[in-house]
């Protein structure tokens, strides 16, 4: 077990590495911030005062060893554009975004599990049709016409709840009724994902043939839905949950888009326009590392459920 | 958007491991042989999803490609003395902010989606697949550094991959379609590795190793033709994937500029009229997408059981 750990840590460090090369290299394609920040008055001088005051003129290599320096310390840079370090808009934006993504997954999860099973078991029966039938439609819209659709419903028809997340400094929780929306999008995409899982993985393990024996030794049907099948199903969707977190992140980040919500999908969208490289690398660096770990999480969670995996690497 | 579909690939894998089952007889090189593919074909087509699936497809090419032929707008002149009108006789779908007849717009737009959709599969598909291939063939530390470096991608939310690329790359269709292929390979890189693994310990490739085949022959005259069933799979869920990124990036401003459209721009120009009654401008290409993307959505699910001989138990 722990020899599984370590492996696999390691391996996220590789990969947490692989991240911050790649983004740091995709960061360089883009542009040069020396004539982003210097606007009209780049005249030769100012730029190669700046490009040295950046230090912008070191070989590439260098530059990136010392912005994983200063990453290591939590130094994630300046943002010109907003006027503060990116260390600090992030912290102002990362809880909003975790509250949404963590809300929304946590919904699906508690949602998707019993509607699975319940799929499952009444498999090719109407219901099953009607929630396959939801499950498609709602996993093909794309989310953005979703939240359209949700803020024409609730919004301008009835009435009933706010079309924008609260904007008020610092504050998420003034308006409360104004959080529903967006999570309720957001929850409804992963949702269509997550029971899809669930109902395949229930269905791959009724047909198994330790199904069988025990309905041969006179068990129960709702012991052996609840105690094998069950049990059994809920492991591959862990590591699937897991690996569908950069997804849902992805879909937070267009939520965000359409509810106007002060998370970091919106400060990373809003940097993309302003070419605001700082901040681009930060919340690129920093989502990326965080899915690692998320995915090293289920990952060990899925060693902890099921021993074969722990001698496979 | 769609959030992908890395998961339900997994979950084949895990029970090809478990069971060891396999569509494609043991041994021997990917041809036709008539019976085999006849059955999966005709497992295939007794699933009613599939025909809906491929149905709508076909009418949304045809709609698209086809329709301007027969129903003539012109989409070139902008007229705003008809802007924004309901639909009528003469405009069955209304007409849009510069005076565009809707419905004309519609199948403009099907088409660029559909193109970008199809051609962004198949590059991803292609790119993925021979990487997967590579890297389960040869293994040890080259696999290693290619599989690393397909998880730091996936890693990283593929909408921030998706902005940082389409910001470098402009926003022509070939390089929406570029940036979109970019993105998507991973995951078929992932599965065809997998399937690797699982095949290359298989006795007709040692066979034909003892017969002094080199690595390329056995990479591209057995082991690809054998793991044609689960690209053809994944492919066909990575046109509706495309279809929804094509849609995001228009949402976002990363996608063509007019006058060309496609659905997703129609959509994100549709937003600005939400509070006021356009319902035209609205729903229309919304529903375009859903239909479309459900529809490959079927096609795939289909094709993934009928080659999944074990699950024909039921």
């Amino acid at each position: 077990m722990i020899g599984y750990i370590v492996r696999r840590a390691g391996q996220a460090i590789i990969v947490m590495i692989g991240v911050t090369i790649i983004t740091f290299i995709l960061l360089h394609m883009i542009g040069n911030p020396v004539n982003v920040i210097l606007g009209t008055h780049h005249s030769p001088a100012n730029v190669r005062a700046l490009t040295i005051q950046l230090g912008l003129n070191k070989p590439l290599p260098q530059q990136y060893l010392i912005w994983v320096w200063n990453l290591l310390h939590f130094n994630l840079g300046w943002s010109y554009r907003q006027n503060d370090s990116v260390a600090s808009l992030l912290a102002q934006r990362l809880p909003n975004t975790l509250l949404l993504v963590g809300t929304s997954t946590v919904l699906a999860i508690v949602i998707a599990v019993p509607l699975g099973i319940m799929q499952a078991v009444r498999r090719n029966k109407p219901d099953d049709y009607v929630f396959t039938g939801f499950s498609f439609v709602f996993y093909a819209m794309p989310i953005f016409w979703l939240g359209l659709l949700l803020i024409i419903l609730f919004s301008s028809l009835l009435n009933w709840l706010p079309p924008e997340a609260p904007q008020s400094q610092g504050n998420l929780f003034s308006q409360l009724n104004a959080l529903i929306l967006p999570v309720v999008a957001l929850t409804l995409v992963t949702l269509a994902l997550f029971s899809r899982y669930m109902r395949s993985s229930m269905l791959e393990n009724m047909v198994q043939d330790y199904v069988r024996t025990a309905k041969a030794k006179g068990v129960s049907d709702r012991a052996i839905l609840f105690k094998h099948v069950l049990r059994n199903a809920l492991i591959p969707v862990i590591t699937l949950i897991g690996l569908s977190l950069p997804g849902i992140v992805a879909g937070a980040v267009i939520t965000e888009n359409v509810f106007n919500y002060p998370g970091m999908g919106l400060l990373f969208i809003q940097a993309a326009d302003n070419e605001d490289f700082p901040v681009l690398l930060g919340v690129t660096v920093v989502v990326g590392i965080a899915t690692v770990l998320g995915s090293l999480i289920a990952d060990i969670l899925y060693a902890v459920a099921d021993p074969r995996i722990r001698y496979v690497s | 958007m769609s959030l992908g579909e890395p998961g339900l690939k997994a979950l084949d894998l895990v029970a090809a491991g478990v069971a060891g089952g396999d569509a494609l007889p043991e041994g021997g090189e990917g041809y036709k042989s008539g019976s085999v593919y006849r059955m999966i074909l005709a497992v295939f087509l007794e699933n009613r999803m599939a025909i809906v699936g491929v149905g709508v497809v076909v009418f949304m090419i045809l709609f698209s490609f086809l329709g301007p032929v027969i129903y003539h707008t012109q989409q070139v002149f902008a007229n705003p003395n008809i802007s924004l009108d309901a639909p009528s006789l003469a405009h069955p779908l209304g007409t849009d902010g510069l005076g565009y007849d809707n419905l004309g717009r519609l199948m403009l737009g099907g088409q660029t989606s559909l193109e970008v959709g199809l051609a962004a599969a198949v590059i991803a598909v292609t790119v993925g697949a021979v990487w997967g291939a590579i890297a389960g063939l040869v293994g040890g530390f080259v696999d290693a550094v290619m599989m690393r470096i397909v998880d730091a991608l996936l890693a990283i939310p593929f909408l921030f991959l998706l902005i940082l690329l389409g910001t470098i790359f402009g926003t022509s269709i070939l390089e929406l379609i570029i940036v979109i292929g970019l993105v998507s390979w991973l995951v078929p890189a992932r599965l065809v590795r997998g399937e690797t693994l699982s095949l290359r310990v298989r006795d007709y490739v040692q066979a034909v190793k003892v017969m002094g085949g080199g690595s390329r022959r056995i990479l591209f005259r057995h082991l690809i033709p054998n793991t044609m069933g689960t690209i053809v799979v994944n492919a066909t869920f990575q046109v509706a994937d495309a279809i929804t990124f094509v849609a995001a990036l228009s949402y976002l401003g990363l996608g063509i500029p007019p006058p060309a459209t496609n659905w997703g721009g129609q959509l994100s120009d549709g937003v600005t009229y939400i509070f006021d009654g356009y319902w035209w401008l609205i729903y229309p290409a919304g529903i375009a997408i859903v239909l479309v993307v459900v529809a490959f959505n079927f096609i795939g699910d289909s094709l993934r059981d009928a080659l999944e001989v074990r699950l024909q138990q039921r």
